[in-house]
């Protein structure tokens, strides 16, 4: 007998971009709309048993009114968020490169391990014989921070890099009232991340720019120029944010504390240089370090983070509570100024609790896995992979100062000029190339920057990839093929957004029209 | 008769006896992009020579924009409000900001005139 | 080692393409007595995740999880059942490892959930705005005070008694720098306590529903008191559960909502990370610090989402933003907002009975132990307990007998010797019968 369930097996049809679907979906991109567009009156994804309430003690002030919030199933939930998720792009999908972000690769390993019940389980309030391990694991953390630094202390409790900038300036106006103090200017170079003058000027100081040698380097003339009795502290990156070592660190050091002042480090290019150079050694007084950067706790689309701040023997006295003691009793937090051991003279809170743990268990699991060693090739691989871009595309790209570089590699809009395309429109089209695109503007002591981070996560396939397509980028827009540019990207799940309209009507929430709408 | 002059921080100032008219250039506004929304400053509000009297926001930027001479605020361009894209379409015209009451006339002659203005834009 | 692609043989062929001699020339601009050798690291070498796992999982079982005895703790952070599919879809690649959502064209699926988490925000608030979120309610209730003397311009802030001591202290480390700050006493507090401390100086008044001691209060008698004297009223929210079932600060005059999320979503995590929730009135949204996700269209016309209103923040306005916060609590967000999705209105209506009746049902066999009173008249899923001695020493003893009785008003407010007999208890749905029965059992043998 004929077997007749033969089917067609080769290759052709119709031109994709020519078929117009029905659905609207192409393929695996779906359109998803909004959780509130779906939803249904009375389902639910979550079977909890009805209660009757035969008393109430609610003081009168039970709720009334719906709240509004749409029904779905855990079916529909699911296939929406996963939706949503195939619209973003991730390290885990390809090469990050935005500098000054250090879009590591995130070890599972990390997750698997903050999600143990004796972690992820446990209140921050629970009787603290009851929470040995979790305070054994945050001094362990410290003594890797620390030893790393080369500092003597670090406060624990900051929830992300800028947090960790305003502990890091309030430890140091709390120095100087202890000295019976009051100085009112802070220096931050015109290159420095805008977290830097915002927090400053946040902590109640008056910020002073000190501008940027045609170098790269802040200039370190000008600013020692500018220290006086009435400098608190300078704050400065480095490397800095073109990606070079500040080579006159020491220098800059000394003059600041001479002056009586303290050296306030920027941490968030700690990935170049961690396991080579300590901070500590170069006369820092106070650094944050970004656990989500150098220590590869994820992003998160946004967050959230945790920023330690390392502090020198200056400044350590003044580290925010909680304060880890540990002592022949244990481990445990001293929560209470009053309590403080000899000598400590805590500034008071930074916020409830004791600090970002899901983050430290994530840090302390890489630092276990990297090892010292493993730290210090990180910082290796970082360094040479930044300049292996830096010399593969400087003749086709315009980098404004000769290299080496560290971790990151700057480049300028100088190689575009004349071909109409921007660095806004050079960025966009690498999205089509199916890469993110780097940090754009910033920093913004050059013009139009492009600020290249690859990290060591890259392989070296990955990385000549990278550096292909930007090279037949350059080249094209030289040559005035603009039609890759122009109004890209083409091919993202959403063409360019209207940013104006946004900003000036702002649209903030889903409102219905036939559900309650909220309380005046 | 009324006369126009204008700043090096690319704000103009329109003279009609003692009351100034103030605002942005066409060169400012191309700088900063699509307008999105101006802080203006309340009736009465005294401001200094130079001293900070509006702010203007684009997406990506925030500009102050500053008092090019000492004077009382009697007014500001409440329109504004509802369309910040006057100041991109017409900048030296309906995109006006605030206006003033004089302190001090003989600060104008600091200012620069519109062919003076021109140069100082052609250098930049 | 697993985490570098890099060969020795790549590394060679990079180094030569950059025409360096070995990676140390790379870091030429190292001041040489500044560069150290491994040897100067007293820290181990790198292990396999066999080594990782053993060595974390030994010191993690040196804690109590929460979910092996019987556990009543609150005072801020609040355990609830978190359904498989949260965590699940959180550890979504696309969601877990990408950044910020400054290039919107391949981050929608980012500002969406935002999006939702605002509106979300907005409707459990009863207020007309909320933002991406900040680190946390703490955080979020010293934020608001500065948002409020911003707006004012006054520099006083009038903190509730019953605010939590933690969020208290936080607001006076920030607020200090830009005004000053009244903390009244925790007990006792009436609302004319707090309303005769309203003058003209005062931007706002901060006050917490249910309060740290787990009362529960009607907000607008104080609301009508601040705004009679141009102040504004900060409401403060840290079991954002109780929104479920109780009036919402906005219904009740609210003016700048500062909430703890953690409940809706993530897990205890020994305090962090959280979630902070933020909601205002549209009239004070340029003044709101965090971030902002709004709804616009793309050149072909489809609906899309974007950051907006930038210029508040940090990275345009420099000095003179609203904040130096340059984060969200992105997925613990999104945790939040897939939870309340599941949930829906059906379920997480039904979340917050369940926690009240708890509750209630705990509270009544507790004041029925001999020397034993409840002194929370109102609530919703924490109460507190008098007892004959010292709430920390009952503690201890109960721990001891394998349970977690609650906080001691006494380790948040060391120094008032009023509520040194204070035990603050929480009952939350994750609670049983059986864990009740021994909470009761054990605490009459103590006080006895």
């Amino acid at each position: 007998m004929m077997n007749n369930q033969g089917r067609p097996s080769s290759a052709g049809g119709t031109e994709p971009h020519k078929l117009q679907t029905i659905s609207g979906d192409r393929g695996l991109d779906h359109e998803e709309g909004l959780i509130f567009e779906l939803g249904r009156p009375g389902m639910t994804g979550v079977d909890i048993p009805e209660v009757q309430l035969s008393e109430t003690r609610l003081a009168g002030v039970r709720r009334r009114s719906p709240i509004g919030l749409p029904g779905l199933s855990e079916p529909e939930v699911i296939r929406h968020y996963v939706r949503l998720s195939r619209m973003n792009y991730a390290i885990d999908a390809g090469i990050y490169p935005l500098g000054s972000c250090t879009m590591k690769h995130n070890p599972r390993l990390n997750e698997k391990m903050a999600r143990l019940p004796g972690f992820g389980d446990v209140h921050p309030l629970q009787p603290q014989q009851t929470v040995q391990g979790a305070l054994e694991l945050i001094s362990q953390l410290m003594r890797w921070l620390t030893t790393l630094t080369g500092m003597p202390a670090v406060a624990m409790s900051p929830k992300a890099g800028a947090h960790g900038e305003l502990c890091g300036l309030l430890t140091i106006r709390a120095a100087l009232e202890a000295r019976g103090e009051k100085r009112p200017r802070v220096l931050v170079p015109s290159s420095a991340h805008g977290t830097n003058p915002a927090t400053a000027a946040f902590a109640g100081f008056t910020v002073d720019e000190v501008p940027a040698k045609d170098d790269g380097h802040v200039d370190a003339d000008a600013l020692e120029a500018k220290l006086g009795p009435d400098v608190a502290a300078i704050m400065l990156t480095n490397p800095n944010t073109c990606g070079l070592f500040e080579r006159r660190i020491r220098e800059i050091a000394d003059a600041v504390h001479k002056v009586g002042a303290y050296f306030y480090c920027d941490g968030a290019n700690f990935n170049a240089i961690a396991g080579r150079v300590r901070p500590g050694d170069l006369g820092v007084d106070a650094m944050h370090i970004n656990l989500h950067k150098t220590f590869s706790t994820p992003h998160g689309g946004g967050g959230p983070g945790a920023g330690p701040v390392v502090l020198s023997a200056a400044l350590a006295p003044f580290a925010p509570l909680p304060l880890l003691v540990h002592d022949a009793k244990g481990f445990r937090f001293v929560e209470d100024r009053a309590a403080a051991p000899e000598g400590a003279k805590p500034f008071g809170r930074l916020c409830a609790f004791h600090g970002q743990m899901g983050m430290f268990v994530r840090a302390l699991a890489y630092m276990l896995s990297h090892g010292a060693d493993g730290v210090r090739q990180a910082s290796e691989d970082a360094v040479l992979s930044a300049n292996y871009i830096l010399a593969s595309l400087s003749d086709v790209m315009s980098a404004p100062f000769g290299g080496p570089c560290m971790h990151e590699a700057l480049f300028d809009d100088s190689f575009l000029e004349g071909t109409g395309v921007t660095t806004l429109d050079f960025a966009k089209a690498m999205i089509d190339e199916g890469f993110h695109p780097m940090t754009m503007y910033f920093p913004l002591v050059v013009h139009g920057a492009m600020l290249i981070e690859p990290t060591e996560s890259e392989s070296k396939e990955s990385l000549d990839q990278f550096i292909h397509v930007l090279r037949e980028m350059a080249k094209e827009a030289k040559a005035g093929k603009r039609e890759r540019f122009e109004g890209a990207p083409h091919l993202a799940p959403r063409r360019r957004l209207d940013e104006t309209a946004a900003a000036r009507k702002p649209i903030l929430r889903w409102k219905s029209k036939d559900l309650p709408q909220a309380a005046e | 008769m009324s006369e126009t002059r204008f700043t090096d921080q690319h704000e103009w100032v329109r003279i009609d006896g003692d009351e100034a008219t103030v605002g942005i250039t066409k060169y400012a506004a191309e700088q900063l992009g699509d307008v999105v929304f101006v802080e203006l400053p309340e009736k009465g509000r005294k401001v200094g020579t130079g001293g900070e009297a509006a702010v203007v926001e684009s997406v990506k930027a925030a500009s102050e924009v500053y008092a090019p001479v000492a004077g009382e605020i009697t007014g500001s361009n409440d329109a504004l409000a509802a369309d910040p894209a006057k100041v991109n379409a017409d900048p030296e015209g309906e995109g006006w900001f605030f206006k003033l009451k004089i302190a001090d006339k003989g600060e104008l002659g600091k200012l620069m005139s519109e062919a003076q203005y021109a140069e100082f834009v052609k250098g930049l | 080692m697993r985490y570098h692609p890099l060969t020795p043989d790549d590394r060679a062929a990079m180094l030569g393409k950059i025409g360096a001699r070995d990676i140390d020339a790379l870091f030429r601009d190292v001041p040489k007595e500044a560069v150290v050798g491994r040897s100067a690291f007293d820290l181990p070498d790198h292990q396999g995740e066999l080594e990782v796992e053993r060595a974390l999982s030994r010191i993690a079982a040196k804690n109590v999880s929460a979910g092996s005895v019987p556990f009543f703790c609150g005072a801020g952070a609040y355990r609830h059942h978190v359904p498989a599919a949260v965590d699940h879809l959180i550890q979504r690649s696309e969601f877990l490892t990408s950044y910020t959502p400054y290039q919107p064209e391949i981050a929608q699926g980012t500002l969406q959930y935002l999006f939702e988490f605002q509106t979300q925000v907005a409707l459990l608030t009863g207020m007309e705005v909320a933002n991406a979120s900040l680190y946390d309610g703490s955080t979020g209730t010293a934020e608001a005070v500065q948002m409020a003397q911003r707006l004012t311009r006054r520099p006083k802030a009038i903190l509730s008694g019953r605010l939590h001591p933690h969020y208290a202290e936080t607001v006076e480390t920030v607020a200090s720098l830009s005004g000053h700050v009244v903390r009244l006493p925790t007990l006792p507090e009436l609302v004319e306590d707090l309303a005769a401390q309203i003058d003209n100086e005062t931007a706002c008044v901060v006050v917490q529903n249910p309060d740290v001691l787990g009362l529960v209060r009607d907000l607008r008698p104080i609301a009508e008191a601040a705004h009679a004297k141009g102040a504004l009223l900060i409401a403060v929210v840290t079991e954002a559960v109780s929104l479920g079932l109780l009036e919402s600060p906005g219904a009740m005059g609210a003016d700048i909502v500062a909430a703890e999320g953690q409940s809706i979503g993530n897990g205890l995590n020994f305090g962090g990370p959280y979630v902070g929730l933020f909601a205002t009135r549209e009239k004070f949204l340029r003044q709101m610090p965090g971030r902002l996700c709004g709804e616009t269209t793309d050149a072909d016309g489809k609906r899309g989402f974007v950051l907006t209103l930038s210029t508040r923040e940090q990275h345009i306005r420099r000095e003179k933003a609203t904040s130096n916060i340059c984060t969200n609590s992105g997925l613990c967000c999104l945790a939040f907002t897939i939870h309340l999705s599941l949930l829906g209105e059906e379920g997480f209506t039904r979340l917050a009975r369940a926690n009240h009746a708890r509750a209630v049902a705990l509270a009544d066999k507790l004041a029925r132990v001999h020397g034993v009173s409840v002194v929370t008249p109102a609530f919703f899923n924490e109460f507190t307990l008098k007892l004959p001695k010292p709430a920390a020493e009952v503690v201890d003893a109960l721990a001891a007998k394998g349970i977690l009785g609650g906080v001691p008003a006494s380790r948040l407010l060391p120094h008032q010797s009023d509520v040194r007999n204070l035990l603050v208890v929480a009952a939350t749905e994750t609670v049983t019968d059986e864990d009740c029965d021994a909470y009761v059992k054990a605490l009459a043998e103590i006080v006895r």
